[in-house]
């Protein structure tokens, strides 16, 4: 694969289509977990998996699947990732387990996770979908874990469950924060992106303006010799 | 469990998304008006219905008896996605007027994870027998099992039923709210999504009232 195309589905996948704050997709996990920033990281550790695994499978059975039959077959290919994530964790992690509650066996309904077995890996190869579901997985990651460091701060005082500081806001802790918290986020990489768009498109801009002018510049050139040797 | 305290809690102190944070695409996203947000309201409660119907029977005499918990995510979604595409066909053919009113919605209902969720959330098996209100018995292999459920079945139906009509209240409230925010002349950046969050911000603090009750 080319350094290009990669370059193109990790920004695709962190920034540009940031599943979170650019699609405002998987809000449900976003929303209801974002009060403490460990389950966060653990959230988007499952979703990762589930995320990659099903990419992989539903790439390799693309050619195979009839289009009419598709969407009951990525959500089962999906629910079995979900399922096998579930009974890892439930074994493993179980405190962890006990933190996601709900939203683990709920992945299975992330629209994050069925819209990209929808719209890439259902028409592109094997290692392109695998590298989309891991962007994708990290953009949903960071994104919710810094929200959830945010709310975390100032609703328990703590991060990470390390008790930092004696004020809390309650606040926070509730829905109305969630969705205070959920909008600024937006908000915010709304502003930081159209700013550097806007940056992106004027470098742009004065690339172009400078080729134009060694264009105009090599026209003039070719129009000077060509007086000179009219002249001549 | 009292009954009035199920249908309180349902649709106020545990409104779905407004303090279970279930169903927030939908609610996000099909509510610019109301009525497209009364249609997805009642697509949502019907299924939900419907599912608690289904699923439950399905959970304690096919799932428990056989051992089969850990199939639980695999057979609901599969049961949730054949009763919508049913429920689609029998609209279809022998109510068009409702189709048309909220048709359209059932496909999206699928994937909504209020519907899955209310199936994960009365169905759970009560992790010991404090927490179990009702037992269901079984004979399996000449043995009689007992299976300890949090809530019995008319209690589900009858959650499922209002957790339906409180996702239903909660969307057109929200889409009778975004009438005039979306009006609202704001910073370019918090138009669209971030204001709609904001108006839901305020809902969310009105309804957490009812859980000081």
């Amino acid at each position: 694969m080319k350094f290009k195309r990669f370059k193109e589905i990790a920004l695709d996948g962190t920034v540009r289509q940031n599943p979170t704050l650019r699609l405002v997709l998987g809000t449900c996990p976003t929303l209801a977990l974002t009060k403490l920033a460990m389950n966060c990281l653990g959230m988007g550790a499952a979703v990762i998996v589930v995320l990659v695994c099903s990419n992989v499978i539903i790439s390799l059975l693309r050619n195979v699947i009839p289009d009419k039959v598709r969407i009951p077959c990525f959500i089962v290919i999906i629910a079995t990732f979900v399922t096998l994530v579930r009974m890892l964790m439930e074994a493993f992690l179980p405190d962890l387990y006990d933190g996601l509650g709900l939203f683990l066996p709920l992945i299975v309904v992330n629209c994050i996770i069925l819209g990209r077995a929808e719209s890439f890996a259902s028409h592109n190869p094997v290692g392109e979908s695998a590298l989309d579901g891991l962007f994708m997985g990290i953009g949903f990651t960071v994104s919710i874990t810094l929200m959830g460091i945010v709310r975390e701060v100032l609703g328990s005082g703590s991060i990470f469950g390390v008790q930092l500081l004696d004020f809390k806001i309650g606040f926070f802790t509730n829905a109305a924060g969630a969705f205070l918290t959920y909008g600024l986020f937006i908000a915010i990489f709304n502003v930081c992106y159209n700013a550097v768009e806007r940056k992106l498109k004027r470098n742009a801009a004065r690339q172009a303006t400078t080729v134009a002018d060694e264009v105009a510049e090599d026209a003039s050139a070719l129009d000077t010799a060509k007086d000179a040797k009219e002249a001549q | 469990m009292d009954i009035f305290a199920i249908i309180i809690a349902a649709l106020f102190a545990n409104n779905f998304v407004l303090s279970q944070f279930l169903g927030i695409c939908p609610f996000l996203g099909v509510s610019k008006k109301v009525n497209s947000a009364l249609g997805m309201g009642l697509a949502v409660t019907a299924v939900m219905v419907i599912t608690c119907v289904v699923t439950y029977p399905i959970y304690v005499y096919l799932l428990l008896p056989f051992g089969l918990e850990y199939l639980e995510i695999l057979v609901f979604i599969l049961v949730i996605a054949s009763l919508v595409q049913i429920l689609e066909m029998v609209l279809k053919k022998f109510s068009p007027g409702l189709y048309s009113a909220m048709g359209i919605y059932l496909p999206l209902v699928t994937t909504n994870c209020a519907i899955l969720g209310v199936a994960e959330l009365v169905i759970g098996t009560a992790s010991s027998a404090a927490d179990a209100h009702y037992t269901y018995q079984s004979v399996m292999g000449g043995v009689l099992q007992n299976f300890h459920m949090a809530m019995s079945y008319g209690e589900a139906v009858v959650s499922g039923l209002f957790y339906g009509l409180g996702f239903t209240i909660a969307i057109v409230l929200l889409a009778g709210l975004r009438n005039k925010v979306d009006k609202l002349n704001v910073a370019k950046s918090l138009r669209g999504f971030p204001m709609t969050m904001l108006a839901a911000c305020f809902m969310a603090m009105a309804f957490f009232v009812f859980t000081l009750i």
